[in-house]
């Protein structure tokens, strides 16, 4: 956790967003300003107020001297009150626009650039019209046993990328987890409003909407059902694991929006997260994690493919679904619950 | 015969769902008030995909495949209502003068 930097507004990143933001920086400046004139206008008003206090008699002088410290007011405040509106904004909106075009002049530049690296269109040695992908689709059914060649494709021949996938699922889940999650030690640092923030939205979850409740109470386990299908479907028609686990987290993050974080509570917790997501990962890296020390060949793992289309088919590849759909599953819900209140 | 009285109802009705569907989006532009493009979001999501669901059933004839079809319509029947419920919820929360401001609210 970082220090908090009392003088925010004035720092060079601060500034930065508000730039990137595209609120001109110059409103800022054009405040203080202001602010300055301000308080240069109420000098001389009090300036002219003691004049006319200190010299009762004497009407014509008193006259004149007010008449000038009125014009030299006026002259001050028009002069501070036009400049950043018409100088400042101005030579800001040109630095902007040539900045801007040079900046889109260079990006085409290293695209057209990058684009003339490229194989040509259409032709025959490209990398997409080699023997991989002709091989996949012949020999895909035969030598993975999964009817959907997605699946044989990313489980079995490349089962070893989806292997890192998985694992920036789980890493992504756990940086977010460092980041936000408010714990008992963050708790003591928080102000009583942010308590209370936290308080009044739990009892608010209690009374949650009852038209929501019911219909999540018959829609949960239908998509939950329906995210296992996939899953298990996987390699037999079009889905498999991640869509699946999607699903899954979906029909979770229902029931969290129906019921609120007590009844979520019961069933899942971070001992459940890091419990299904590790045991998951370590069953994908033990099946398939021998390719980092075989050079990312193939080995057979003695388990039959079975007859195509059964659901015990495509020996490992059914295994490596439940295990991605879970992993994927329980990010989806870390994140959302994480993102919300910092809490699961 | 029998395949023109087919065709002619899966037109209908794939083309009314399609009408139905271009004036919910036209409605959602052209409306300015949360509720009323809701109103007209929400004729997408019922009506259009119904016909247009309806019209697939007859072009394909009844199997597993239909019976799927059927579940898509009965969730975004349970499921669109109560999402339009809960956006008017929140608007009306938020934002409890506008609403009086567009229309007729009950007093409870």
């Amino acid at each position: 956790m970082s220090k908090k930097n009392d003088n925010y507004e004035s720092t060079f990143w601060y500034r930065l967003k508000y730039w990137v933001n595209g609120e001109e920086e110059t409103v800022l400046e054009e405040e203080s300003e202001r602010h300055e004139a301000h308080l240069k206008r109420v000098a001389i008003e009090d300036r002219v107020y003691r004049a006319f206090s200190e010299i009762p008699d004497d009407g014509e002088e008193q006259e004149a001297h007010y008449r000038a410290l009125k014009k030299e007011l006026y002259e001050l405040s028009e002069k501070y009150k036009t400049w950043p509106e018409k100088q400042g904004v101005k030579i800001f909106d040109r630095f902007y626009r040539i900045f801007a075009v040079i900046l889109c002049i260079g990006i085409i530049g290293i695209l057209l650039v990058t684009v003339s690296y490229l194989p040509q269109f259409g032709s025959a040695n490209n990398p997409n019209n080699n023997e991989v992908s002709k091989r996949y689709i012949e020999k895909g059914l035969e030598e993975t046993g999964a009817t959907n060649i997605v699946t044989g494709m990313i489980l079995d021949y490349r089962a070893f990328d989806t292997l890192g996938e998985s694992h920036v699922l789980f890493i992504s889940a756990c940086s977010v987890l460092i980041l936000i999650r408010v714990d008992k030690k963050r708790m003591e640092d928080m102000t009583q409003e942010e308590l209370d923030e936290i308080r009044g939205e739990e009892l608010y979850e209690k009374n949650q909407d009852i038209i929501l409740q019911k219909v999540a109470f018959f829609l949960v386990p239908i998509i939950m059902l329906f995210g296992i299908y996939i899953i298990l479907n996987g390699h037999l028609s079009p889905g498999g694991g991640f869509p699946g686990g999607a699903i899954i987290g979906a029909s979770f993050i229902l029931y969290l929006n129906a019921f609120g974080y007590e009844k979520t509570r019961k069933f899942f917790t971070y001992k459940t997260f890091s419990v299904i997501s590790i045991g998951s990962l370590l069953c994908y890296a033990l099946a398939k994690g021998y390719s980092f020390y075989m050079g990312a060949n193939h080995l057979d793992s003695g388990i039959p493919l079975g007859t195509p289309g059964a659901i015990f088919s495509g020996g490992l590849i059914l295994l490596l679904n439940i295990c991605v759909g879970l992993v994927v599953a329980c990010t989806m819900y870390a994140f959302y619950s994480l993102f919300r209140r910092g809490g699961m | 015969m029998f395949e023109w009285i087919k065709f002619l109802f899966v037109a209908f009705f794939l083309s009314g769902g399609l009408l139905m569907a271009c004036s919910a989006v036209y409605g959602v532009y052209r409306f300015h008030f949360v509720l009323n493009r809701m109103h007209a979001a929400a004729l997408i999501d019922t009506l259009a995909i119904v016909l247009v669901i309806l019209a697939l059933l007859l072009c394909t004839g009844f199997s597993f495949l239909s019976l799927k079809l059927i579940f898509i319509v009965i969730f975004l029947w349970f499921a669109s209502p109560v999402s339009s419920h809960l956006i008017s919820r929140l608007e009306v929360t938020m934002e409890p003068e506008k609403v009086k401001k567009e229309c007729e609210v009950e007093e409870r």
